[in-house]
């Protein structure tokens, strides 16, 4: 009937993403999310396969993390990741604004690598 | 150090198998470790170089989790033109990237180290990988020092802070300093150091060089903006 099947990873990216063609700035290939509340019925399958990796999971993960996970090119993950995060499905785990500047967090990244060895 | 080559894909056979229920025909997830719930900031310090110069070898010797791979296609004739991905006649390339993570300051924070393929070809990953980057680690082997220059240049013109370490492989010839800052073309305050990115502490060495670099480069940078 129909010719072969296509390679999943040739469907178009804002077919996957549900019309998002862009990443929001925040949402980065290391950062972390975690899983807020929604209803998931509505969601495509990518983005309900994000979110059946935080059923049952105390704790986050990265956009890395995800691509990695579920074999999705992460620029893929991170337009998805921040659809999600744009409809409340997920969250960064720091429900403040981060007004750390960058300097204090090169530093702490410093302390930690040097209590390592 | 209980470390497993990436390059040994005998690991995807490790995985979590939630293919069940009415999602059954999704391909099965591979294992990951959740990031504990005490993190709240992450990090990123890209590790660069040419191929086979260790850079899997040191993320799987300094990581905390067992290292990951994400694997982004990239259309080669057509790279940043959305429009043509997808269409048959387009030769796409599928990059690896691996990557671990280290959990520091009592949990707090995430730091993760990408390998980026050195060949700038992929530089649309690039620009992904370096957004937002502390800085980075270029790995060098001194049997082919040529192999470094794809990613010292694609850093110079980004303008990202990076150190140079010498990966110390067993036969490789050893050159006074200044001949390796020549041939590299380093600037005099690029750090130089050397590790064996088999060995843990050698390679968090490295990395604490690298930091220690771009925390004065840092302080300098924010004394300027002050004048």
């Amino acid at each position: 009937m129909s010719g072969p099947r296509r390679d999943p990873d040739m469907v178009r990216p804002y077919v996957r993403t549900q019309g998002r063609i862009r990443a929001r700035e925040d949402v980065r290939l290391e950062s972390v999310v975690i899983a807020a509340t929604g209803p998931t019925d509505t969601l495509g399958p990518d983005a309900r396969r994000v979110m059946r990796l935080f059923a049952g999971a105390d704790g986050g993960l990265a956009v890395a993390d995800i691509a990695a996970a579920l074999e999705l090119p992460p620029s893929t993950v991170r337009i998805l990741v921040s659809s999600l995060m744009d409809s409340g499905h997920l969250s960064s785990p720091v429900a403040a604004i981060d007004d750390q500047p960058d300097f204090d967090l090169l530093q702490e990244v410093l302390r930690g690598l040097r209590s390592l060895v | 150090m209980d470390f497993a080559p990436l390059s040994d894909r005998a690991d995807r056979t490790d995985r979590t198998d939630e293919s069940t229920g009415a999602e059954g025909a999704d391909r099965a997830d591979r294992s990951v470790t959740y990031v504990p719930a005490t993190v709240t900031r992450s990090a990123k310090i890209v590790v660069a170089g040419g191929f086979g110069v260790g850079k899997t070898t040191l993320i799987g010797s300094v990581s905390e989790v067992r290292p990951l791979r994400m694997e982004e296609p990239i259309t080669q004739a057509s790279a940043g033109v959305d429009d043509l991905r997808g269409t048959p006649h387009k030769t796409t390339t599928t990059v690896a990237m691996d990557f671990g993570r280290i959990h520091m300051a009592g949990g707090r924070i995430a730091l993760y180290l990408f390998g980026l393929p050195g060949q700038s070809r992929f530089q649309p990953l690039w620009e992904d990988l370096a957004e937002g980057a502390l800085g980075c680690l270029v790995l060098a082997d001194t049997r082919d020092l040529d192999a470094s220059h794809d990613a010292l240049g694609l850093l110079d013109s980004a303008g990202i802070p990076y150190a140079v370490a010498i990966n110390t492989f067993p036969g490789s010839p050893s050159y006074p300093e200044a001949e390796l800052r020549e041939a590299l073309a380093l600037d005099p305050a690029t750090p130089l150091t050397y590790c064996d990115a088999r060995d843990r502490t050698s390679s968090l060495h490295a990395l604490i060089t690298l930091t220690e670099y771009l925390s004065e480069h840092r302080s300098a940078a924010l004394l300027e903006s002050r004048r």
